[in-house]
């Protein structure tokens, strides 16, 4: 059953048999399945997940290529079409907000513009901010929620009160009054990029306390297993614990959360260009469109449907891949 | 690096008595001494923290071990086994006493200080389930031991990591899976792997079998046995199953609350225990025999629970559940003393032996009350070694109620819930 744990010098005979023996398990050495593999493949089996996850990748590709694609349907998003307003109402002719061959979603009212390249470059700034907010906040809530795990004490209690102040503040109003007072050019931005710059770290900032909280629970959790036990009894230290350890295993929580963030960011930033403190005009934004939209509800309303329908879609595609990950990655929480 | 340095001028002194110890260290040799050693956990409350009292899981213990014996430790839960494991593999820092390791002073080094002795003690933890890194495969695991003290094995770091999976019995083809992808036992063989590949000279084990298979745990213990044999090494195996300890270890000392109690050779502890408590946990030990069943009207039921380790009872600290405690045992606490040659036993009325405080007479109430749970061949067995119990016996004898007192034990015997029969 067990074989002598000092090699045997004087006897080459069993060594030799024991090379073999290691030799052949190196040839067929088993491939096992990691944990990631696994949630893979369970993620693979689920339909609904796969779906979103196409419409997300979808729309990345969309969001990356939009001069393209616009260019190849011959449209700009900043070109008026005066010629297909009606003069007297000033609503695009033609049914439908103006829908035809050319114009695949029709024309804004009153200046023309075509609403598919503005939908498109839209996509830009709904996932440039979605995607980038969401990683400052991960980035934060990473960092301070594992500090605020591992190391614990006044560290942790002051990281805690932190968050527990950020989960209370009105993040939607300090953002108003922020735009309000902020400088039209900064560190070399200017317009609607220094907008699009002070809403990512805005909306990272206010959304780091989520994460983190997430992350110091699972940390605190985990520090207490008998792994990192065994890894100190080895001498490791503090930081081979944390990365070594710890953070494989914070990964999963870490990707779900991120994975839930993104749509809200995204119906955040909307909703901050809605109010008018978003990008600037006549960068072309989700949330702008809606909110011009309003004025012709009535005799528009394809003009209110069509960005409406964008930020519901990609909401809908980011929630059902994201509940996929997580159900892929920890089979055990209840949906 | 400077840590390194350091490390050099710490094992310096020590270093030529270690050459002398180190693989060929005489069997019987003190590998590890312990004295007086204490680890209170602070209970903090209120707004500042403020310490407000302690948990007094390990309150000054003393023994050793010797190279190449296997000391077996046992009590209920809670008694701050485990704690005690953490303490000499230095896990957590003691709060008084020293733990030296091959004579030198380990009881306050740091991390850095620790890494080349963490070579030669180890550590086999309770939990296959959690002692393992889910993340990590079973390679990464098995040869993080190398990657840490920086040792490079002859034959490269994977070729030892498959060496060392047959030693422990598995395949070592599985080099590349993942822990979810084996057994509870097959977990604990690769525990066992990993906290033998530095080759250390102590290994200490926190109840390594008892969250397995009652079949599975005969494997392992078996598995232990026999690389003990063929490594010299020296074990000291924290259980709270007694058939285990018995099967395994050459000494076997007894905790209760925090204290060693009694620390003997196994014949002599289970021939003839001498503390009170030892005798009772003994009684306890299920027999697997069922024309051997009567016995187990000898079966010694404790009364209550174990106090709290945060405000120990005062003197002997079993007295509170104990058919023996006299008005001594309140207020002196006993000392861990060699009775018989191999046999430190803590109590002021030994059983098995003559009474360390004969001219105490009374039985405390309580210990009244708990004689009632004791048989009463266990009684007149205590009487011979204590005179207070002598004297109740044979009141009891003498009264005229005798008989129907005599029912009373049988009766309490099986209404009383069997809580503290082992510590289960």
């Amino acid at each position: 059953m067990t074989a002598p744990l000092h090699e045997p010098t004087a006897e080459t005979a069993p060594s030799a048999a024991e090379e073999a023996a290691l030799a052949s398990a190196d040839a067929k050495a088993v491939q096992g399945r990691s944990l990631g593999r696994i949630a893979w493949e369970r993620l693979k089996r689920d339909k609904l997940a796969l779906a979103g996850g196409v419409v997300v990748l979808l729309l990345v590709v969309v969001a990356l290529f939009a001069p393209l694609i616009t260019g190849i349907l011959g449209q700009d998003p900043d070109e008026y079409h005066e010629n297909l307003i009606d003069p007297l109402f000033g609503t695009p002719t033609g049914s439908l907000g103006g829908i035809s061959g050319d114009h695949l979603l029709g024309v804004e009212p009153v200046n023309g513009r075509d609403i598919l390249a503005r939908i498109l470059y839209g996509a830009r700034i709904s996932l440039l901010v979605g995607f980038l907010s969401a990683m400052v906040a991960v980035i934060l809530g990473t960092v301070l929620g594992i500090l605020a795990g591992f190391f614990g004490g006044w560290l942790d209690s002051a990281i805690s009160r932190v968050m527990d102040g950020l989960l209370a503040f009105p993040q939607l109003l300090f953002i108003i009054a922020l735009v309000s007072v902020m400088p039209n050019e900064m560190l070399g931005l200017s317009g609607s990029s220094v907008r699009v710059f002070v809403m990512i770290l805005v909306i990272g900032f206010f959304g780091w306390p989520y994460i983190g909280r997430v992350v110091r629970g699972q940390t605190l959790s985990l520090r207490e297993r008998e792994y990192v036990e065994a890894a100190r009894s080895l001498g490791a230290g503090r930081v081979y614990i944390l990365f070594k350890e710890l953070l494989p295993n914070l990964v999963a929580p870490i990707v779900v959360y991120s994975t839930m963030m993104i749509p809200t960011n995204i119906l955040t930033e909307a909703a901050l260009s809605f109010l008018g403190v978003g990008v600037k005009p006549p960068t072309a934004s989700w949330g702008q469109m809606l909110s011009s939209a309003i004025d012709y509800y009535e005799s528009d309303p394809m003009y209110m449907v069509v960005p409406g329908v964008a930020i519901f879609i990609t909401v809908l595609a980011f929630n059902l891949f994201g509940d996929g990950v997580r159900d892929a990655l920890d089979p055990k929480a209840s949906r | 690096m400077s840590e390194k340095s350091e490390d050099a001028a710490v094992t310096n002194p020590a270093q030529s008595e270690g050459a002398v110890l180190s693989k060929d260290a005489a069997p019987g040799e003190t590998l590890l001494k312990v004295t007086g050693l204490q680890k209170h956990f602070p209970i903090r409350k209120g707004l500042l923290q403020r310490q407000v009292g302690a948990v007094r899981a390990v309150d000054g213990i003393d023994f050793e071990v010797r190279s190449g014996e296997t000391l077996g430790v046992v009590g209920e839960s809670g008694c701050g086994k485990s704690t005690m494991g953490r303490l000499i593999t230095r896990l957590l820092e003691p709060t008084a006493g020293t733990v030296e390791f091959e004579g030198k002073d380990i009881t306050h080094l740091g991390v850095g200080g620790m890494r080349p002795l963490r070579r030669d003690v180890q550590m086999i933890f309770q939990d296959p389930y959690s002692s393992l890194n889910p993340r990590h495969t079973i390679g990464t695991i098995i040869s993080a031991p190398f990657r840490l003290q920086g040792v490079e094995p002859e034959g490269g770091v994977k070729r030892e990591v498959q060496r060392l999976l047959s030693v422990v019995g598995l395949n070592p083809e599985h080099y590349n899976r993942y822990p979810h992808e084996f057994s509870g036992g097959q977990r604990q063989r690769i525990g066992i792997a990993r906290a033998l590949a530095l080759k250390p000279k102590l290994v200490v084990a926190d109840e390594p079998v008892s969250a397995l298979d009652v079949s599975i745990q005969a494997q392992v213990v078996n598995l232990m046995d026999d690389l003990q044999q063929e490594l010299g090494l020296t074990y000291v195996i924290i259980a709270h199953d007694l058939s285990v300890v018995r099967h395994v270890s050459d000494r076997i000392a007894v905790m209760y609350l925090g204290k060693i109690v009694e620390l003997a050779d196994r014949e002599s502890l289970y021939k003839a225990p001498m503390h009170p408590y030892t005798k009772a946990l003994m009684s306890a030990v299920p027999i697997p025999d069922p024309r051997r069943r009567s016995a187990k009207s000898e079966r010694i039921l404790l009364k209550g629970d174990v106090p709290s380790p945060i405000s120990p009872p005062s003197g002997c600290r079993f007295h509170t559940r104990c058919w023996k405690a006299t008005q001594i045992c309140t207020t002196v606490e006993p000392q861990l003393v060699e009775l018989k040659p191999g046999q430190r036993v803590a109590c002021h009325h030994p059983e098995n032996f003559e009474d360390q405080a004969p001219q105490d007479t009374v039985l405390l109430t309580a210990a009244k009350e708990a004689a009632e749970l004791v048989a009463d061949e266990v009684l007149a067995e205590s009487a011979t070694t204590s005179a207070a119990v002598a004297a109740e016996v044979a009141e009891v004898a003498a009264s005229p109620t005798g008989p129907a007192a005599e029912e009373t034990p049988d009766a309490a015997a099986s209404d009383e819930p069997e809580t503290d029969r082992d510590s289960k």
